[in-house]
């Protein structure tokens, strides 16, 4: 009876430690706060928005979060028209898009953007200029780089993503990416079709690298959170949230939770890097 | 009273559907006045190029409807022939409910399907590549506007006048001539009608092709091979800048698409017109 009794005083302490270290005071932005909170755009950010989003939900059931995708030309465009109260964006936006909006932007996550494979490939490592050639369409098999003999399936982003954006500018240096490239619509997309297609290339957002895709080793670089985080992988960004003027409101408390301890603690959970 | 709300409700959405018209014209006219529409419609697609040609997306859409089209017309044919006389009555039943419970599943939920179990089929057995390709999203087309076509076949076969058919028994007719050579001429005028919202229904089909079509903008050379349909281009560049030129062009996307759609809709009143005189 008495151990039983100490068992659970135990995991009572326990909790309250746990629970204690989780919120912090993190969250006392949104005591007693109520309403609906609109958040769409990039797709590479949809994991730690779900996450906070439910954490703070859980404690605030009078608050209301929504959180949809469509890429980065998306959150921009909507959170400029004032459809949506937060944007995201996986680039920085540009000065023409922040004058015509009057947008406010914070940065609260640093992400790599990977070339990603199926794991059954064995080609796990590649040059830029081979990068560049398989992407212009230049190398066509695998074989050409130590592979199977079967032709290689490209996978590109749609024209508003930001992680093609990043991708583009960073990896194929600008170069061209060949017409007959196939083209899908968000993060989780390509990680499907990639982790389908044996034959397939794509790029993903770091964070979204898990067992069913491998990351492909660049120049000698392997893209990891500490690679990224050292400056040594390059093709990098920033996340970026964005809102039409200064946030205010529950924009303002779901912005500054992003940056605190417990907000940077669910990015880098997600496989993100910590802006602090 | 009720009729003015009627008839008001009436005027309404025939208006809506001509100002969209109207719209898309508007926000398309630099287009035209520019004289860039007939270069869009025939150049191809590199926007780091500052070429905003749809002619990819054009035989694209053309190429997956038409193919959808050519695989669900004989088996939507033969379903009609089943479920309208061939079959015995609790069979006809049966396919019947199958037939209207498949018309009410979510676009979504085949092509979902289809990315897990026909593209890898594809990939490994029939066509090579990704996988993901006009041939690919054609089959799935098929099967989406097969219960359209074969509602639209069953009535018409079922709707032949009774003593047609009762004289057809009375000359010792089998049931398949009786199909073949009274019910089938009949029903002809909704055979046609189905086949064409058959097509728009397969032509306007957004979520399909772009979840399997797999969406690149070189012109198609073959089934094979992966292409972009006008509909699937206009979601993926709906995203890009308000000011852009990529953004303009699917104006001229959306205007060939409406045009498409109307002719169908007038063909259609055309021969469900004329039917009726007939009667």
């Amino acid at each position: 009876m008495m151990k039983c009794f100490g068992k659970s005083l135990m995991f009572g302490v326990l909790f309250l430690f746990i629970g204690g270290t989780a919120n912090g005071g993190d969250l006392d932005a949104f005591a007693g706060r109520q309403g609906i909170l609109k958040i769409a755009g990039g797709t590479a950010h949809i994991p730690v928005m779900k996450a906070a989003a439910e954490v703070i939900m859980s404690g605030n059931p009078e608050i209301r979060i929504t959180i949809a995708g469509g890429g980065t030309g998306i959150g921009i465009k909507q959170v400029g028209e004032g459809i949506i109260d937060i944007g995201n964006a996986g680039r920085k936006a540009t000065d023409e898009e922040v004058a015509t909006h009057g947008l406010h932007m914070v940065k609260w996550a640093i992400d790599g953007v990977a070339v990603a494979v199926n794991p059954q490939n064995k080609v796990v490592a590649l040059t830029s200029a081979q990068l560049q050639d398989i992407f212009a369409g230049k190398i066509a098999t695998w074989k050409e780089i130590g592979g199977v003999d079967r032709e290689i399936n490209l996978y590109d982003r749609d024209a508003a993503s930001g992680t093609r954006e990043v991708f583009w500018e960073k990896a194929l240096k600008k170069g061209e990416v060949a017409q007959k490239a196939n083209v899908v619509v968000s993060n989780g997309a390509m990680k499907t079709a990639i982790a389908g297609d044996p034959y397939g290339i794509g790029y993903v957002s770091v964070g979204h690298i898990d067992s069913t895709v491998a990351p492909v080793v660049l120049d000698g670089v392997e893209p990891n959170l500490e690679t990224v985080k050292s400056g040594a992988y390059k093709v990098s960004r920033g996340l970026f949230s964005l809102t039409k003027g200064e946030p205010v409101g529950l924009a303002k408390a779901f912005l500054d939770f992003l940056l605190t301890p417990t907000g940077q603690k669910i990015a880098i959970d997600k496989g993100f890097i910590s802006v602090q | 009273m009720s009729a003015h709300i009627f008839r008001l409700a009436a005027f309404a959405s025939g208006f809506l559907t001509i100002a969209v018209f109207v719209m898309m014209l508007v926000l398309g006219w630099p287009l035209f006045t520019s004289g860039q529409f007939f270069a869009i419609l025939t150049g191809e697609w590199r926007p780091s190029n500052e070429l905003f040609g749809i002619f990819p997306m054009l035989v694209g859409s053309a190429l997956v409807s038409v193919l959808a089209l050519c695989f669900s017309l004989p088996v939507s044919l033969g379903t009609a022939f089943v479920v309208a006389t061939l079959a015995p009555r609790p069979l006809r039943r049966a396919v019947q409910l199958m037939v209207r419970f498949m018309a009410g599943i979510p676009t979504v939920i085949y092509g979902f399907v289809a990315i897990f179990l026909l593209v890898p089929f594809m990939r490994e057995q029939l066509t090579g590549g990704s996988g993901l390709n006009i041939l690919t999203a054609s089959l799935v087309l098929a099967l989406l506007i097969a219960p359209t076509m074969i509602v639209f076949f069953v009535s018409g076969l079922q709707n032949v006048e009774e003593r047609y058919r009762l004289a057809v028994d009375a000359l010792g007719g089998r049931p398949v001539q009786k199909l073949l050579y009274l019910q089938l001429p009949q029903a002809w005028p909704e055979i046609t009608a189905g086949i064409i919202m058959g097509l728009g229904r397969a032509m306007g089909d957004t979520l399909i092709s772009l979840m399997l079509a797999g969406n690149s903008v070189a012109a198609p050379q073959a089934a094979v091979d992966s292409g972009r349909t006008l509909t699937a281009h206009i979601a993926l560049v709906i995203a890009a800048d308000f000011d852009g030129m990529q953004f303009k062009s699917i104006f001229a996307c959306g205007l060939i698409l409406y045009v498409f759609t109307a002719i169908v809709v007038m063909l259609l009143r055309l021969i469900i017109g004329r039917s009726m005189c007939q009667v």
